[in-house]
């Protein structure tokens, strides 16, 4: 709360920023400030001509591709030989990249949701508050790492250590591997966010808990995460988009075969992969090829919106109930 | 519980918290000692499992990349010889395309912010607005690279890309075309949508955190909207919107995948003279080192993270200092 110090403070400032205004006239104050307010609102629109624009690129491309004799809409939503470069007959069939996209997110999202959700629990609930300022910025560190660095962590780390001490059968690229390095980056997002809601959980509910005999562990898991469960619900899905978007892990970690397996020492190419290894590669632009990348990436757009309006849904849900 | 056993226990939150703890497996207290001590161990393991992969992660960067750091490193363009080449070119590249990407997203973003915080009232379009941002901020940054391809590299086809309209001599500082093509300005402003969503979300907290009391004492006196808003809430939060800026910053300038869909080349002998410049990114270099197998461009890619990191750092720091000098002048 501002004292009445601070108050006349800003009240001075505000006379003296007044008498000094370049604006002598009323009418020319208004006008100023109906300038200013135009091109805030401008400013704002911009975000809203962004998304439209996104759309209308995504749907125009897709459509143009949709409508070349080779491509079948059916094939494309059914088909599951994904084979755009190849050879004399091309296919157009997204499961191939849906299941390496689904590949690669499920092993992040197995190592980084329960892991990220026992990180925010110690942090919000057990640790001192000393070992917590030290945990936090740790954390942010985490979350500042660019993602290409974790590419090279999965390449250059992960994937040697997996072919010597877990299995000989995990090649240079391999959906294990690109899968920990997702997770190792998305785990920081459900960490901090978890925890957020954690500690915003009134604490008269723990008090209520541990006045009854509970033990922190019982108040942690009965009451604290069941009461900010929509907020972790959030989280998790906010990381889970994080993790179908990624792009530069996957494209160095993961491989370039689009192919239909569930076995996380293959080699597999997500939605975003396939794109990189258009837009870096020869194709010719206008091409078929090139044509492709545009309706697989209306596909991904459509399942992060999906995701982050489910998220966003699930977040106001647990702000409502406690702000 | 037996004698509560009765109530509806429809859903988690209705139920007591005696009821929720009586239900704990363990009836002993001892037991639920246990239960309470291996599941902070569990935690305790967990946070440290987090810990530890962040220092193997940065060890084994440097130990690959350490031997490589040098001036000259520093200095030199890339090639073909891993021994000679260096991240002059990418590193300059980031600095133009991260200074220009700050230039447009910081008035925009905050511009945004304010609109939505000081002047519009709480109607449809503003909550619509609202949600719209919160849903770019999951839009993977690969999409925004398309965005920028199509709309800052081509400008939607309406011009040639062959044969742009030029404006300038191509060797000045002011030398324009149009369509932009993959130079550093549309490399910038492609970054700039990928964090505007962060740079306003972070400014509208920070405008919410100066309390309304202050507002209403300056238009009390009869400042209007915005000259409230520019003398009284903007320099009161200034602190929190630069680091918010600061840090969305370093989110740009580890971003590799929209530069990477802008088509910009692999090999650049050059470091950006003007807006329109080939350029590459830190980031980029970064990732095509990394995807060859030759024996050196490990190392090399190894270096071009700590340099990267040293960057990421040092606005970092630059962040923290920022947020203690203004704080210290505004208390």
């Amino acid at each position: 709360m501002p004292n009445v110090a601070e108050i006349s403070t800003a009240a001075s400032r505000a006379a003296a920023a007044n008498r000094r205004g370049t604006a002598r006239s009323r009418a020319a104050r208004i006008g100023t400030e109906r300038v200013i307010r135009g091109s805030l609102f401008a400013c704002a629109l911009l975000s809203i001509v962004t998304t439209f624009t996104i759309l209308v690129i995504l749907l125009v491309q897709s459509a143009s591709f949709f409508a070349m004799p080779q491509v079948s809409a059916w094939e494309f939503f059914t088909g599951t030989t994904w084979a755009p470069l190849l050879g004399e007959e091309k296919h157009f069939g997204i499961w191939p990249l849906i299941a390496g996209t689904l590949l690669v997110t499920s092993i992040a999202a197995a190592f980084a949701l329960p892991v990220g959700l026992l990180v925010a629990i110690y942090l919000s609930e057990y640790a001192p508050s000393r070992v917590r300022s030290i945990l936090k910025p740790i954390l942010e560190v985490l979350a500042g790492i660019p993602t290409v660095v974790y590419g090279f962590f999965a390449l250059a780390v992960i994937t040697p250590f997996l072919h010597e001490h877990v299995s000989e059968s995990f090649g240079t690229f391999n959906a294990l591997g690109a899968g920990l390095a997702v997770g190792i980056m998305i785990l920081p997002i459900v960490a901090s966010l978890s925890e957020d809601s954690l500690r915003a959980v009134p604490r008269s509910l723990r008090d209520a808990a541990f006045a009854m005999g509970g033990t922190r562990f019982d108040v942690s898991t009965k009451v604290v995460v069941p009461a900010a469960l929509s907020g972790i619900v959030a989280s998790w899905l906010l990381a889970i988009t994080r993790a179908i978007g990624e792009t530069m892990i996957v494209a160095l970690a993961a491989g370039g075969l689009a192919s239909m397996t569930f076995n996380p020492a293959h080699e597999v190419q997500t939605m975003t992969a396939y794109m990189v290894q258009i837009f870096t590669g020869d194709a010719p632009a206008y091409g078929i090829e090139y044509k492709s990348s545009f309706a697989v990436a209306t596909i991904l757009f459509v399942i992060t919106l999906a995701l982050t309006v489910v998220g966003n849904l699930f977040l106001r849900a647990f702000r409502e109930e406690y702000e | 519980m037996h004698s509560l056993g009765g109530r509806a226990q429809s859903t988690t939150r209705t139920r007591t918290p005696g009821e929720i703890v009586a239900a704990a497996t363990p009836t002993s207290q001892v037991g639920r000692r246990i239960v309470d001590r291996t599941f902070l161990g569990v935690c305790i393991a967990f946070t440290a499992l987090a810990v530890l992969l962040l220092v193997i992660l940065l060890v084994s960067i440097w130990q690959d990349g350490h031997a490589r750091l040098s001036w000259q490193f520093l200095s030199a363009f890339a090639s073909r010889k891993t021994e000679e080449a260096g991240v002059r070119a990418p590193l300059w590249g980031s600095i133009w395309v991260c200074v220009i990407c700050a230039v447009a997203a910081l008035p925009i973003g905050v511009g945004t912010a304010i609109y939505l915080e000081e002047f519009s009232k709480r109607s449809r379009f503003r909550s619509f607005i609202q949600l719209n941002i919160a849903n770019l901020a999951g839009v993977p940054s690969i999409v925004y690279g398309i965005l920028g391809l199509t709309a800052f590299a081509r400008a939607f086809g309406t011009a040639n890309s062959e044969d742009p309209i030029t404006f300038g001599q191509p060797e000045s500082f002011f030398y324009l075309q149009l369509p932009f093509g993959n130079g550093v300005l549309a490399g910038g402003l492609t970054l700039m949508l990928v964090v505007l969503p962060i740079v306003i979300v972070s400014s509208q907290e920070a405008l919410r955190t100066v309390p309304g009391s202050l507002r209403t004492a300056a238009l009390a006196l009869g400042a209007t909207q915005w000259q409230t808003t520019w003398n009284i809430t903007l320099p009161a939060s200034i602190p929190m919107i630069m680091t918010g800026g600061i840090l969305a910053m370093s989110r740009a300038i580890g971003e590799a995948a929209p530069i990477l869909v802008l088509g910009v080349p692999l090999f650049i002998r050059s470091t950006p003279s003007n807006l329109m410049s080939d350029f590459t990114v830190l980031p980029l270099q970064i990732y095509n080192w990394s995807m060859r197998q030759q024996s050196g461009f490990h190392e090399l890619a190894a270096a071009g993270i700590i340099v990267l990191l040293a960057v990421l750092l040092t606005l970092n720091a630059l962040a923290v200092i920022i947020r203690h000098r203004l704080q210290r002048a505004n208390g």
